[in-house]
C-alpha cells in the first residue's frame, strides 16, 4: 500500500464543478434538501452541551433547535460530514495525496499557521451560525435554489474575504 | 415518478443511508478540485488561481439548472425542496464574520474537512476551531436573540424579490456565470 510518489495534479475545476453541482441536485431529488457541513458542527456541540447541561442547551436557540427528533446524534449534516471525510480521503488515496503535513506559507510558522487555523475556525462558527449555513449550506444550496439569503451571504462573506486577504497579505504570501 | 424520493417524514434509515453516499459524492469532488489545500483556497482570494470561484459556480449552475429542468417536466416538487431561509441582517453581519474567518483559517468549514481527511493537521486545527466556536455561540446566542431572529424573511427567493419568473432569473444566473468564468480565465492569464 505505498502511495505514488508524485501526487497526481487536481481534476478540472469546471469538471470537478460540475460533478459537485450533480452531487447536489442529486441530494435535491432524493431528499428534498442541500448539502451543507457547519450544522454538523453546530448539532454536536448542542448534544454535548445537552449530556453536561440540558438547561442551557434549552435555554440556546442555536442548541434548541438540534434538541427535537431524531435528536442531535442523528442529525442529517453530521452523517453527511463523516461522508464527506470518507470520499475525501478515498479521493486523496487514489491519487497520491494522502499526507500528513502542516500546509502553510514558507514564511509563516508552523504554531502560528495551526493558531490562525483555529481562530478561523471560531470566526467561521459564529458568522455561520448568524447566516444559517456556510458556504455549502447557504452559499452553495441556497444559490443553486434562487434564496435571497444564500446570494447576500455569498456575496458579502466573498467581499468581505477579498478586504481581509488584502490586510492579511503578508500571512500568505 | 415525483421527486424528492424521501421527503420529510421518510425512514431515517434511508434518509441517513442516502445521507452518507451524497456526503461521499461532495468530498470526492472537492478534493479532486483540490479545495482541501488551503493555499489553493486562499489563492482565489489573491486573484492567483480561481478555482474556488470556477467549482462554486458551475456546481451552482448545474444544480439551479437541474432543479428549474426537472421541476417544468414535473418530475421535481419544488415546493418539498427545502431552500435555506432568509434573515437579512444576521446574513450580512455573518457573512462579514465568514468571510474575515475564512481568509484567517484558510478553509471553510466543508473544505476544512476535506483537508481534515487527507492527512492536514491545519485542517483538523480549523475543525476544532469551528467545533469551539459552535460553542461559545451557542452559549452567548441568548444575549443576542433579538438581532439573531430579526428581518426574518423564510424562505424567499430572488424571483419573488425582483418580481420576475423563475427561469428569467435562471437564465441571469448562467449569464452572470459564464461571465465570471470568462474574467477568471483572464485574471489568471494574467497572473501567470
Amino acid at each position: 500500500m505505498s502511495a505514488p510518489r508524485t501526487p497526481r495534479a487536481y481534476a478540472d475545476p469546471y469538471v470537478a464543478g460540475v460533478a459537485l453541482g450533480l452531487v447536489l441536485l442529486a441530494a435535491f431529488v432524493l431528499v428534498g434538501r442541500g448539502l451543507g457541513a457547519s450544522g454538523a458542527f453546530a448539532s454536536t456541540a448542542a448534544g454535548t452541551v445537552a449530556l453536561v447541561a440540558p438547561d442551557q442547551a434549552a435555554a440556546s436557540p442555536l442548541f434548541a433547535h438540534y434538541l427535537g427528533e431524531p435528536g442531535p446524534w442523528l442529525e442529517w449534516l453530521s452523517v453527511e460530514l463523516i461522508g464527506v471525510a470518507i470520499g475525501a480521503w478515498l479521493s486523496a488515496k487514489l491519487a497520491g495525496r494522502v499526507r500528513v503535513e502542516i500546509e502553510r506559507p514558507e514564511t509563516l510558522a508552523p504554531a502560528r499557521r495551526l493558531a490562525l487555523a483555529f481562530g478561523g475556525g471560531v470566526m467561521m462558527a459564529a458568522g455561520a451560525v448568524l447566516a444559517r449555513g456556510c458556504t455549502s449550506g447557504q452559499a452553495l444550496t441556497g444559490g443553486a435554489l434562487l434564496g435571497v439569503g444564500g446570494w447576500l451571504f455569498l456575496g458579502v462573506a466573498f467581499a468581505a474575504a477579498y478586504v481581509f486577504a488584502s490586510l492579511l497579505r503578508k500571512v500568505w504570501s | 415518478m415525483s421527486a424528492p424520493l424521501l421527503p420529510e417524514g421518510a425512514p431515517l434509515a434511508a434518509t441517513l443511508a442516502a445521507a452518507l453516499v451524497l456526503g461521499v459524492g461532495f468530498g470526492f469532488a472537492l478534493e479532486r478540485a483540490g479545495l482541501g489545500s488551503a493555499r489553493k483556497v486562499v489563492a482565489q482570494f489573491y486573484w492567483r488561481d480561481l478555482a474556488v470561484l470556477k467549482v462554486l459556480f458551475s456546481a451552482l449552475v448545474t444544480a439551479m439548472l437541474g432543479v428549474f429542468w426537472l421541476s417544468r417536466f414535473g418530475l421535481l416538487d419544488l415546493a418539498a425542496v427545502h431552500v435555506p431561509e432568509t434573515f437579512v441582517g444576521p446574513q450580512l453581519a455573518g457573512g462579514v464574520l465568514f468571510g474575515a474567518g475564512l481568509i484567517v483559517a484558510g478553509l471553510c468549514p466543508g473544505t476544512a474537512c476535506v483537508s481534515a481527511a487527507t492527512g492536514r493537521i491545519d485542517g483538523v486545527f480549523v475543525l476544532l476551531g469551528i467545533f469551539s466556536g459552535m460553542f461559545l455561540t451557542g452559549l452567548i446566542l441568548r444575549k443576542f436573540e433579538r438581532f439573531y431572529t430579526s428581518t426574518a424573511h423564510g424562505a424567499w427567493i430572488l424571483p419573488e424579490l425582483f418580481d420576475v419568473p423563475y427561469g428569467a432569473v435562471v437564465a441571469a444566473v448562467v449569464v452572470l456565470a459564464l461571465a465570471a468564468f470568462a474574467v477568471a480565465e483572464r485574471i489568471e492569464r494574467g497572473a501567470r
